[in-house]
């Protein structure tokens, strides 16, 4: 009896969420991808059909593969040091007794602060007259130095959105860590290991899964990458740090051209399942599970 | 050798400590200098407390950071609780729901997780165009909520599914309704779940600048975020206004990091990490 009673609570529970994520999220999604095949600007009433040539310019488009080239460097410096940071910073918080709130407190501060007060505070420190960088190379007795120039901009950018996230990854593996049984710990000290032996033949690959896991999570996390660039240089100068999220940006409210954007918009969220699903396929092995 | 060792350890630790935290003291001392002193002295300490770059915030131009304090609350407050009704209700539904269906909404939320803004803004303003909610609070309100929702649900869904259910039927044995059951029942015993889910909605909300910039292009209404966005470009040369629009800005944030780190925390680890 009281199961055929509840039954029709639970859509009607159900229903509302379902209907905002159907509409904003599923619907949406589609309708980008529809939008992409039309030639479609200024929010115009009217577009016209063009199949996918919206797609076959994107090739030609010296802008979008700037874009698309920063957007894979900043992935690949995103894998190999906000994890590798986080990694080393872990297996060594992991060999102290105390201090472990302390550090975590400190390192996930930019974590949560706002892309851009992030920007905004990287642009005060790269400024040229009061830029704290100048401040300390003047404390040095050096030269003051041009922080942002189309040479250097992608990697005035790049420092920001790496360096924030590292605390996140810095908690994950952490806690991957301390899952690692005490008795493990203890043989590897009546065997003589070095604290350095001990991390690379017992720690990182007891903690593979976790480490393939926040590969996923940079990839995604990369191809979500907009305010902290917006802020610093918006892209520029001459798309130097020209980004996936910023070029799209551009293309549609600035440029106007919606069903161009839709195109990129499309492609953003293939390249970024795709990637995320190799990744998964090449870091994939067994998840250990300790047994008391 | 051994002593020397350990000091390497904690001279790498604290080196990167002061990455995450000098930037931000620089700030805060500089927000309290007059322009000139931050250009003669941008590392020192005060010589004296200025509070002048605070009393330019409500004022400079048409950017007003206090009525941008106003839009964030009612936008992130009213996006929190939106999403923890809608989805405490969503998430009681599938914790009790039989497994073959709960396993479907399940692949409906993670799928949805993975969606960036960037795929579904244009369509959105569309949508609201159509129902005339352009440029409105609750045209900004109800697509963060869409976007913010999945991860809420999965982590309250998970919560509610480790309450024992003989918890409900003895409350339907005494004649509670289901909404009673829920509101009197599940709803207080959820609150660790509904408070970690609402810390992040709220974050995000507070600190989301794409959806924000493209929704609600009125000066008048823009939350705090989007006007920081603004500020290297419209204060020109007034670095010590900077200093204070950033340092005001992130104070919210710090205070809620600093009195609920341990949900923030847990929900990070429960894969609350990359918005």
């Amino acid at each position: 009896m009281q199961e055929k009673y509840t039954k029709k609570y639970k859509l009607w529970f159900l229903l509302p969420s379902l209907i905002i994520i159907g509409i904003f999220i599923y619907y949406a999604l589609f309708a980008t991808f529809y939008y992409s095949l039309f030639n479609w600007r200024d929010f115009s009433k009217y577009k016209s059909f063009i199949g996918i040539e919206n797609y076959k310019y994107l090739f030609r488009d010296i802008s979008f593969i700037k874009a698309i080239k920063n957007t894979f460097i900043l992935l690949l410096f995103a894998v190999v040091f906000q994890i590798g940071i986080a990694l080393v910073l872990a297996l060594i918080v992991d060999t102290l007794r105390r201090g472990y709130k302390f550090f975590r407190t400190i390192y996930l501060f930019p974590v949560i602060i706002s892309g851009s007060a992030i920007g905004l505070l990287f642009y005060l420190m790269y400024s040229y007259d009061y830029g704290l960088l100048n401040s300390l190379l003047s404390l040095l007795g050096k030269e003051k130095v041009l922080w942002i120039t189309p040479k250097t901009a992608l990697w005035a950018v790049l420092i920001p959105v790496i360096w924030q996230y590292v605390g996140f990854y810095f908690v994950i593996i952490l806690s991957a860590l301390y899952q690692i049984p005490q008795s493990i710990h203890d043989a590897a000290k009546i065997d003589g290991f070095s604290e350095f032996k001990k991390a690379f033949y017992i720690s990182i690959p007891l903690i593979w899964d976790v480490l393939a896991v926040c590969i996923s999570l940079v990839i995604i996390g990369t191809f979500k990458v907009f305010d902290v660039v917006y802020v610093i240089t918006g892209g520029g100068p001459m798309d130097a740090s020209q980004v996936l999220g910023t070029y799209l940006y551009t293309v549609a409210f600035t440029g106007q051209n919606q069903g161009y954007a839709s195109a990129i918009g499309t492609v953003i969220i293939f390249l970024g399942i795709i990637l995320s699903l190799i990744a998964q396929i090449i870091t994939k092995r067994e998840r250990i599970i300790y047994q008391a | 050798m051994r002593k020397l060792y350990s000091l390497l350890k904690y001279t790498l630790l604290i080196l990167w400590g002061l990455t995450t935290l000098f930037p931000i003291y620089w700030v805060m001392i500089n927000s309290f200098k007059p322009t000139s002193e931050i250009l003669l002295n941008p590392l020192s300490f005060p010589t004296s407390f200025h509070i002048e770059n605070y009393l330019q915030l409500s004022n400079y131009g048409n950017i007003n950071f206090l009525k941008g304090f106003k839009n964030s609350a009612i936008i992130s407050f009213s996006t929190t609780l939106l999403v923890l009704f809608l989805g405490s209700l969503a998430s009681y539904a599938i914790a009790r729901l039989n497994f073959k269906r709960a396993n479907l909404i399940n692949s409906f939320l993670v799928g949805a997780q993975l969606v960036p803004a960037f795929s579904i803004v244009i369509p959105a303003l569309i949508v609201f165009k159509t129902v005339r909610l352009s440029g409105s609070y609750l045209s900004l309100i109800l697509l963060q909520t869409a976007c913010f929702l999945p991860f809420s649900i999965l982590t309250i869904t998970s919560f509610m599914k480790s309450i024992p259910v003989e918890l409900e039927e003895a409350a339907y044995i005494d004649g509670a309704s289901v909404l009673q059951t829920f509101l009197k029942i599940i709803l207080p015993t959820s609150i660790p779940a509904l408070v970690t889910a609402g810390i992040f909605v709220f974050l995000w909300s507070y600190n989301d600048l794409f959806m924000s910039l493209i929704l609600l292009p009125l000066r008048e209404k823009q939350p705090i975020c989007v006007l920081l966005s603004l500020v290297s470009s419209a204060y020109g040369t007034n670095y010590g206004a900077m200093m204070a629009a950033l340092f005001v800005t992130i104070i919210p944030v710090v205070v809620i990091y600093t009195f609920l780190q341990e949900y923030i925390v847990r929900g990070l680890m429960s894969g609350a990490g990359i918005r």
